[in-house]
């Protein structure tokens, strides 16, 4: 890369700007939104300088849906409905957050099997995610079989959710006081065939990509952060357990039991896409040994809804006999149940990073106000100081590695 | 909002919430109030004095708060005074404590110094308060709308803008 003077006029700055190609050399061009390789609806304004790129301002919104109002309007149990549409692949960890920052103000304990399905389902949920990273961040270096081989493993998850919960996508499984749901029969045999397949797909995998010297060199020393820029600009999750900094919410903030398991956060310290990588092919050998183990306490039956007078319905039969357990279901089913006053902030691991719930109640039936502070948001916001002064083929490797998800980002 | 609520507190918390009694009588002219509910620690701070507050929180060796988790707005109702609160949730990767940080805002006086010097993560998260809210940031370096279109009128996440829009 030539060391030259390059002097960004001001108005390169506004969105608006017309560049003009008899005065300078800098070229602005749109990226986005409609682009393959940026993961969404992203637009990126990329002022260059021929192939190098002197600066780049994301321009995002093209996907908010105001979810924090809509958050405002439904009752607190129907909020688990919108909540999974924000980070669609780590669907249910959005969920998870909402409902542990609720249960935290209302002082609900949830029970051994609620827990373990949470956990085991969070598992699959940051499995998949990541699946679908590993497929999109190859194929837009140049990989493309990887696509197809990620894929059909995320295929036998979606069967799961499905199974579980009768959605693929967006399952709102999870709800305030547990799950909503026992499992059907036959969810943990499918479970454990599955289980059993994925090691084959991850050396598989392993050998396709990780050790392709054309992928090392895409990736090795492109899109460095430093680990005291990495906190700066609060990254969080594999984007900044690549930079060196060893920081897991579920290890330091444990919830929903994760004390309880063994598992180990893998850190790499490049700072770089190819460290943020092997983070992520480390994390899904982790999560399948999560899942394994959650599998296995799930052998004993248990309650998996607490057993609070505001949250779980009434057992239908005696609803069906007695008017007093009648009046109280109804209640449940269409006024909602009320908070007490009071504001929490609950933050849990995502696939993504930290994704945080700050939770106000006035102790009405419906949420005061929940902002939703996405880790997509915030690691975006420093894909400027990742990629200012690499090529353009760098900026899709870059955006590929923070793994972004627009949803998340514009909610 | 800023009642002391006593919880039942039958959730098991892990004490991750800092100790502000080193705090408590340095900043007596920012600090309004210290509340504890649910097992996290909420300062209520006043505008004055804010930025050498928050740099005392993030250079402090016994807190260490180098960690921006997240700004978040709050609108309290057209009728409420003061209207807006201003929400800094802070993270210590250090020695693993939370705490947050709320700064209440009159109707006609909505402006907060920016964490930008501190924190670069604020850039973003102020640019959203912008945004939904109104809320201006003296000294943000690029303060204009993120998610709503740039010629856009009015501040969505208000109450008493109508949840269809116009």
């Amino acid at each position: 890369m030539q060391t030259k003077e390059i002097v960004v006029p001001t108005s390169s700055i506004s969105v608006l700007r017309k560049p003009d190609p008899l005065a300078d050399t800098l070229m602005t061009v749109s990226m986005g939104p409609q682009h393959p390789s940026t993961h969404g609806v992203l637009r990126l304004e990329l002022v260059l300088d021929g192939e190098t790129v002197v600066k780049a301002i994301p321009d995002i919104g093209y996907l908010h849906t105001g979810i924090e109002k809509t958050m405002e309007k439904e009752k607190w149990q129907q909020v688990v409905t919108v909540t999974c549409r924000m980070d669609y692949l780590n669907s249910m960890g959005n969920d998870l957050g909402y409902c542990l920052a609720v249960e935290k103000l209302m002082g609900v304990e949830i029970p051994r099997r609620a827990q373990e399905l949470r956990v085991l389902l969070s598992e699959l949920n940051r499995l998949s995610s990541h699946l679908v990273w590993f497929g999109t961040h190859a194929m837009d270096i140049g990989a493309m079989t990887a696509f197809f081989y990620a894929f059909t493993e995320r295929e036998r998850i979606l069967d799961l959710y499905e199974c579980v919960s009768g959605a693929r996508l967006h399952q709102s499984y999870f709800i305030i006081g547990g799950v909503r749901w026992e499992v059907p029969h036959n969810f943990l045999g499918l479970t454990k065939e599955f289980l059993d397949g994925f090691p084959k797909f991850l050396s598989e995998a392993k050998r396709l990509v990780t050790g392709n010297k054309i992928f090392q060199h895409r990736t090795r020393g492109v899109g460095k952060i430093t680990k005291e820029a990495a906190i700066d600009w609060a990254l969080s999750g594999p984007s900044i357990r690549g930079s060196g900094i060893n920081w897991d919410i579920r290890k330091t903030e444990p919830y929903t039991g994760y004390e309880t398991y063994d598992f180990k956060v893998p850190v790499y310290d490049g700072g770089d896409v190819w460290s943020r990588y092997l983070v992520r092919m480390d994390e899904m050998e982790e999560s399948w040994k999560l899942c394994n183990q959650a599998l296995a306490r799930l052998k004993e039956p248990g309650p998996v809804m607490a057993k609070h007078p505001k949250l779980e319905l009434p057992d239908r039969d005696l609803m069906k006999k007695h008017i007093d357990v009648m009046i109280h279901h109804f209640l449940i089913a269409s006024e909602g149940f009320t908070v007490p006053i009071g504001e929490v902030y609950q933050s849990i691991e995502s696939a993504r990073g930290e994704i945080g719930y700050y939770v106000v109640s006035n102790g009405e039936e419906r949420p005061y106000r929940v902002r939703v502070r996405a880790p997509s948001y915030v690691n975006l916001s420093a894909l400027p100081a990742m990629v200012e002064g690499s090529l353009i083929a760098d900026v899709v490797a870059v955006i590929g590695s923070i793994d972004i998800v627009l949803g998340d980002v514009d909610r | 909002m800023s009642e002391t609520v006593e919880q039942t507190r039958s959730v098991k918390t892990i004490p991750r919430y800092a100790d502000v009694s080193l705090i408590r009588n340095k900043f007596a002219g920012t600090i309004e109030e210290i509340i504890e509910a649910v097992g996290e620690v909420t300062v209520i701070a006043k505008r004055e004095g804010l930025i050498e507050f928050m740099t005392f929180l993030r250079d402090e060796p016994s807190l260490r708060f180098n960690y921006l988790s997240d700004i978040g707005g709050l609108d309290l109702g057209e009728f409420a005074a003061p209207r807006f609160a201003v929400a800094y949730q802070l993270y210590s990767l250090q020695h693993n404590h939370r705490l947050r940080v709320k700064v209440f805002l009159a109707e006609d006086d909505t402006h907060l110094p920016t964490m930008w010097g501190l924190w670069k993560a604020s850039n973003w998260l102020e640019r959203e308060i912008y945004d939904m809210f109104g809320i201006t940031f003296d000294g943000h370096p690029d303060l204009r709308r993120i998610l709503m279109p740039a010629d856009y009128d009015g501040y969505p996440l208000r109450k008493d803008f109508p949840i269809k829009g116009y």
